[in-house]
């Protein structure tokens, strides 16, 4: 019989061009502020899980080096490599570890150190996630472009218009002006999106994610250790997770209407909600606040419809009807979002975590204020995260109430 | 980007270690003295009629000959059947653009071209390619317009690989 599993200290460091720390000392942040958050001591954890892309930075053993910084040693580690769905693989080893009681308190860590080298690496690095041969050593892929080919193919298929999604990084700027750990601290206008310029058409510089340094952990315990740690557990009531094809080229989204998003989105929220027992038409009105991969204007609209929140091509009157800000059906990235709040590949699914935590406590509204505190009535959660261009989902739910009540 | 050589070379002779300022916030940084050449060999044996045929102006798919599935990139082994036994088949080239883009900010490796625009087309055999589309004006690109698969030349390198073009050209 599995155990159930609770979140019970989460922690976030400042996101951003942290040229002032080494990795072990950027991931010490988010380590730090989540075990003071629990109460605990590093020689408390029984397993540290590291979710790190890696490859722009130079330690190769990113788990041992911050497991001897943040005084962790002797306990096992491992670091977990799922691109920019990272951080939430990490959390499901972990989830896994505590739920089938290997142990009964763990910590995952998302970091990543983008910037100890220059952005074209970076670019190039980010560009050979694929099927390296067939898209990048010929064609030169990058992230955005691969992005870019799913926002043609879908402005092709329902008229979808630049401005509009401009709009999707005007709301998640806004929320970002707030959240006092994101990389971006400026409203922009639909304009200025419009006014920069292109990456990979019909993708402009606004329409994408910065390259982020950043670190985020969270705690996970079995439930006779959450309940002496914490009065207030934060259950994961389901981890769903699909890998999609290699070459973007195999993808049936680009052919057929009832396809136009990440396949392997929609299985992992599938897998999800049967878990936590929601229903899949129904999504939207499930959860009170949402955190969804951002990366790409493009991507937050695909994930509107991957998540079940609308149905196909309508994610464009969710926008328009601001049923994503705070206040609307379902809240989406009112945090920032990867768009705005930076995105540091390896920590952005715990940091995911960090601010549903923090949102289904009620405890979000110290962090961001109020504005960006979303009112909790059903008292669940979901992230939904992407590694490369939906070469990997995970879609994690996050309840007040236990799963196995 | 910085040249890596000359600013550690430069901070070594004047200050004895390779401290540089970063140049907006004007934090210190160590710039590892250490320089790594990364260039990858990857095995053809198994696909290496695909790579014959380019030097042919043919681009090969492969089809399981149990289950008749299609492969493009070609592979030698179908996990559908756990078999290895493929027919080399030649595209006949036709194809319709499903989407494209334009690249504008290029990998580290591919600065020197001019932007190019990717696409992926359906191909009449029904398997789907992505390769650069090479037409004079990005305007004249069309919803599932019909384009052809060729082999070209890659310059300055001159290697063989393949593009899509109009098919009206």
């Amino acid at each position: 019989m599995l155990q159930d599993v609770a979140i019970v200290g989460v922690g976030h460091s400042k996101f951003g061009n942290r040229f002032d720390v080494r990795i072990e000392e950027l991931a010490w942040e988010a380590v730090s502020e989540a075990l003071k958050d629990a109460n605990l001591s590093a020689k408390d954890l029984e397993f540290l899980v590291v979710g790190c892309a890696g490859g722009w930075s130079a330690e190769a053993l990113p788990a041992v080096i911050c497991s001897e910084y943040c005084g962790t040693l002797p306990k096992g580690s491992v670091r977990v490599e799922a691109a920019c769905a990272s951080g939430s693989a990490a959390l499901t080893v972990a989830y896994n570890f505590v739920a089938s009681g290997y142990v009964d308190l763990a910590m995952t860590l998302g970091v990543e150190k983008m910037y100890e080298s220059p952005p074209p690496v970076q670019i190039e690095l980010i560009g050979r996630a694929g099927n390296y041969f067939w898209e990048f050593e010929n064609f030169g892929m990058t992230f955005p472009g691969y992005y870019a080919l799913h926002a043609t193919s879908y402005m092709w298929k329902y008229g979808l218009k630049e401005e509009d999604l401009a709009e999707i990084a005007v709301k998640n700027h806004f929320y970002a002006c707030m959240n006092p750990k994101a990389q971006f601290k400026k409203k922009i206008t639909v304009d200025d999106v419009l006014q920069s310029r292109y990456i990979a058409w019909p993708l402009k510089l606004l329409d994408c994610c910065p390259l982020t340094d950043g670190s985020a952990a969270v705690i996970l315990a079995s439930e006779k250790i959450a309940r002496k740690i914490t009065d207030t557990p934060i259950w994961i009531n389901g981890i769903g997770a699909s890998t999609g094809t290699g070459n973007l080229s195999k993808r049936d989204a680009f052919l057929e209407l009832e396809y136009s998003g990440l396949e392997s989105a929609v299985e992992a929220a599938k897998q999800a909600y049967k878990k936590a027992k929601i229903e899949y038409s129904k999504a939207a009105k499930c959860f009170d606040v949402a955190c969804v991969h951002d990366c790409f204007t493009i991507a937050e609209l695909m994930a509107y419809e991957d998540l079940g929140f609308c149905k196909r091509g309508e994610g464009l009157n969710l926008l328009r009807e601001k049923q994503t800000y705070n206040g609307g059906l379902i809240p989406v990235n009112i945090d920032g979002g990867l768009k705005a709040k930076g995105h540091p590949i390896g920590a952005t699914g715990c940091s995911m975590i960090y601010t549903l935590t923090k949102q289904l406590l009620g405890e979000y509204s110290k962090i961001a204020g109020r504005e960006a505190q979303a009112t909790i009535k059903r008292g669940k959660a979901l992230a939904h995260n992407i590694g490369g261009t939906g070469h990997y989902a995970y879609v994690t739910i996050l309840s007040l109430e236990k799963p196995n009540p | 980007m910085f040249k890596l050589d000359e600013i550690t070379k430069e901070s070594i002779k004047e200050k004895g270690l390779p401290l540089i300022e970063e140049a907006k916030t004007k934090l210190p940084l160590y710039v590892s003295v250490r320089e790594l050449p990364l260039r990858f060999q990857l095995a053809t044996a198994k696909i290496q009629r695909f790579f014959e045929g380019l030097k042919q102006g043919k681009i090969y798919m492969t089809e399981c000959k149990k289950c008749g599935q299609k492969f493009f990139p070609p592979q030698a082994d179908c996990p559908q059947c756990l078999e290895s036994d493929m027919q080399w088949i030649p595209l006949n080239g036709e194809g319709e653009l499903l989407t494209c883009t334009m690249i504008f900010v290029k990998p580290l490796t591919h600065m020197h071209y001019e932007n190019y625009i990717v696409g992926i087309a359906k191909m009449k055999e029904g398997v789907k390619v992505l390769a650069w589309l090479k037409i004079d004006d990005p305007r004249k690109i069309k919803p599932k317009m019909k384009v052809r698969l060729i082999t070209t030349r890659r310059e300055p390198e001159g290697f063989i690989t393949y593009e899509f073009i109009p098919k009206e050209t």
